[in-house]
């Protein structure tokens, strides 16, 4: 528990409480999106997982994870961020990441509740999922910001802690 | 090559244990295996990456470049498939197949289970019948397989299960507070709560440590190899006796038949591609379901212009797996207390005597969940994305318990595996196509079964229960099952009570493809012990040099 207690007022007396404009202008090297093209991603991932008490999707690195599995595993879906994000900024009049949250939400809902773009918004949702609670190695939760939300314990080996192999481990 | 008294393909549950068995009992053994031997070190703590979650990829193969296969949907519409992808039905390719990485329960079938169609009748549509052997036949070689492999876990108090001489070899982990709680509402609710037992060191054992009890358990290598598997055990034996040589990236293409349709040997892809022959007196197929039938199919002789062993049809046929059933229930009160593996209780109450029912499942809490994988259990009704999504993950992590439980299947004669007319894989073999559906009346169990798992997590305290809804597409998956079942009849199974396929004596099966049918219990144990009674009458029977049938 003291874990938690102390990541979290860590994160709440650091630049955790991000600004859209701090989503949005966060730098990283793409080979596959465009850095519009990014920052406009990086905030439509802090709207599928909105910080709160706890980060949300921009500060956990979630578009670094997608962008980097565009460069690969996710190939076949480059086309689809591409649109979908150029479809996001039409809607957005060209300026999504200055938009309020609440306007980014209106948005992406209207997308979501729109047949021709609930694809992308499907996508989206589940890599920024996978980005934001899956392991940091590949780009996103960052410091292992969602297991900590979660109260999960971050190192990865528990069970070391408690383990004595001189003893050969517990029963 | 040198010739080998028997090769044997497919280093998993049943090829590591006949390897071992043979190899001890003086026959020069070649092991070959396509995909790799994994250290317990490289258990890569990757949960976006494993033989559970597969977003990434599988951890312990087959790559996806390569290995693909055809999988036909309801529609009848075909789909080529890829490992890391669900209707592929993946079972790893390593030493140790998927004993790697599996979540070990070491489950003896039930009685009832050999014989279900003088149990119960054959549903119409359905292809259910009685195994060749009974449960009393394989008790033995169950009890080898657990003193062999290790199993830890306490059935005393499940009076459902079948005689055994000997008490499991070690004693259960601690019970977690999921199971503690689970443990004292069944016991209400009258029913007969136990531990599971599971291919998992929980004291120092065969020379290995006892579990640490860590969250990456089932998908994953263990780290201390404390979780028991064909190659951590069986598998080093064999290597240790210097009868058995082991072969990693080796690809079976076929089977080799002389003209009078006797095994020679089989021709197979070394590790940089080549192609070799590997002669030998006695070939032992076992490659899991899907592979094994694909690769009879694959053998084509004059003798047998239909593949090997295929005679009458059946190889392929009857392919089925699992159909998991079951509900998570969610408590006030936070009940995950980080404590892998995370099952740890069963009930087989329900396993059989369901009226109007043909068998049951095993209902066990499930695995430990690490949060990328609580994301699928999440209640219907939640947003995809946005706060609630967030909100119910953090309400809902610790708070929730999901019992379930592995349903029996009715076999269908088209739920099957054959070979892709058109797709290859990257050695130019014809691929394994899956096609079929699941037997309503299995369907119907299931959903018995998610009721029962219901009451028991309300009795728990669970103040809402969601249910799993299983899918009507074929199952199969890592508990594949059923291709060459075995059987007395030559027309309605591809081998005899030993795994000898009725045609050609000196080739036999080992692995879940002998299945008649799948036990409500996961298969791992039953595979294990087959192998050893299959392996018995194949030492038995060989003569010196020789294998005359």
């Amino acid at each position: 528990m003291s874990h938690k207690t102390l990541d979290r007022r860590r994160f709440l007396g650091g630049s955790i409480v991000a600004s859209t404009t701090a989503a949005c202008s966060r730098k990283a090297a793409s080979n596959i999106l465009s850095q519009a093209e990014l920052a406009t991603l990086t905030a439509v991932c802090d709207q599928m997982i909105p910080p709160d008490q706890d980060p949300g999707g921009a500060w956990a690195g979630v578009a670094n994870y997608i962008d980097r599995q565009l460069r690969g595993r996710f190939r076949e879906h480059r086309e689809a961020y591409r649109a979908g994000l150029a479809e996001v900024e039409r809607r957005a009049g060209g300026s999504f990441c200055s938009l309020s949250r609440d306007r980014q939400f209106e948005i992406l809902s209207a997308l979501d509740q729109d047949k021709t773009t609930r694809g992308f918004i499907s996508l989206v949702a589940a890599h920024s999922i996978q980005g934001f609670y899956g392991s940091p190695r590949h780009g996103g939760n960052r410091d292992y910001c969602s297991w900590r939300m979660l109260g999960v314990p971050a190192s990865p080996v528990r069970g070391r802690d408690q383990y004595d192999f001189t003893k050969g481990g517990r029963s | 090559m040198t010739e080998a008294d028997a090769v044997v393909i497919g280093a998993g549950a049943g090829g590591g244990v006949v390897a071992k068995e043979l190899a001890v009992a003086g026959l020069r053994v070649v092991l070959l295996e396509r995909g790799r031997f994994y250290r317990a070190d490289e258990c890569r703590k990757d949960d976006l990456r494993n033989q559970r979650t597969t977003i990434l990829g599988n951890n312990t193969g087959p790559d996806d470049e390569g290995n693909p296969r055809v999988a036909v949907d309801l529609a009848g519409k075909a789909h080529i498939v890829l490992p890391s992808q669900g209707p592929y039905s993946n079972n790893a390719a390593c030493v140790g197949g998927g004993t790697a990485t599996y979540g070990a329960m070491a489950w003896r079938f039930h009685p009832k289970d050999f014989r279900m169609k003088s149990e119960y009748g054959c549903p119409e549509g359905s292809t259910l019948d009685d195994w060749p052997i009974s449960y009393d036949d394989l008790e033995p070689y169950y009890e080898k397989a657990e003193t062999e492999i290790g199993v830890s876990g306490d059935d005393s108090n499940n009076p459902f299960k079948g005689p055994r001489r000997k008490p499991l070899p070690m004693p259960p982990l601690a019970a977690t507070r999921e199971h503690r709680l689970l443990d004292a509402a069944a016991r209400r609710l009258g029913l007969h709560p136990f531990h599971i037992p599971m291919a998992r060191n929980s004291v120092p054992y065969n020379g290995r440590p006892g579990c640490m009890r860590c969250r990456w358990c089932v998908g994953f290598l263990c780290e201390v190899n404390a979780k028991c598997g064909t190659q951590n055990t069986v598998i080093p034996t064999a290597l240790a006796s210097g009868n058995c040589e082991l072969r990693t990236g080796a690809m079976v293409k076929e089977i080799l038949l002389d003209g009078r349709g006797r095994a020679t040997g089989v021709a197979w892809f070394d590790e940089h591609d080549r192609l070799q022959t590997q002669p030998a007196e006695l070939v032992v197929v076992s490659a899991s379901a899907v592979e094994t039938a694909r690769l009879l199919l694959n053998t084509k002789h004059r003798l047998f212009p239909n593949g090997l062993g295929n005679r009458y049809g059946w190889v392929g046929r009857n392919f089925q797996g699992h159909t998991y059933s079951g509900a998570i229930g969610r408590f006030e009160e936070e009940v995950y207390d980080d404590l892998g593996p995370g099952a740890g209780i069963a009930i087989s109450d329900y396993n059989h005597g369901n009226p109007g029912l043909r068998g049951g499942a095993v209902l066990c809490n499930e695995f430990i969940r690490l949060p990328i994988q609580f994301v699928g259990m999440l209640p219907p009704g939640v947003p995809r994305w946005g706060a609630g999504h967030k909100n119910a993950m953090r309400a809902l992590y610790k708070r929730t318990i999901a019992v379930q439980g592995p349903t029996q299947e009715m076999p269908m004669l088209d739920s099957r595996i054959d070979v892709d007319p058109g797709v290859k894989d990257r050695w130019g073999i014809p691929v394994a196509r899956i096609s079929g559906g699941r037997h309503p009346h299995t369907l119907e169990i299931a959903r018995a079964m998610i009721e029962k798992a219901s009451a028991w997590l309300r009795e728990a305290g669970a103040v809402e229960v969601w249910k799993k809804i299983p899918g009507q597409g074929v199952s199969g998956g890592q508990h594949q099952a059923g291709t060459c079942r075995m059987g007395n009849d030559p027309k309605t199974s591809v081998t005899n009570r030993y795994g000898q396929i009725h045609d050609v004596p000196n080739v036999f099966v080992a692995d879940g493809s002998l299945h008649v049918t799948n036990g409500g219990f996961n298969p791992a144990l039953t595979i294990m012990a087959l192998a050893y009674h299959g392996s018995d009458y194949m030492v038995k029977t060989w003569k010196g040099t020789r294998f005359r049938a």
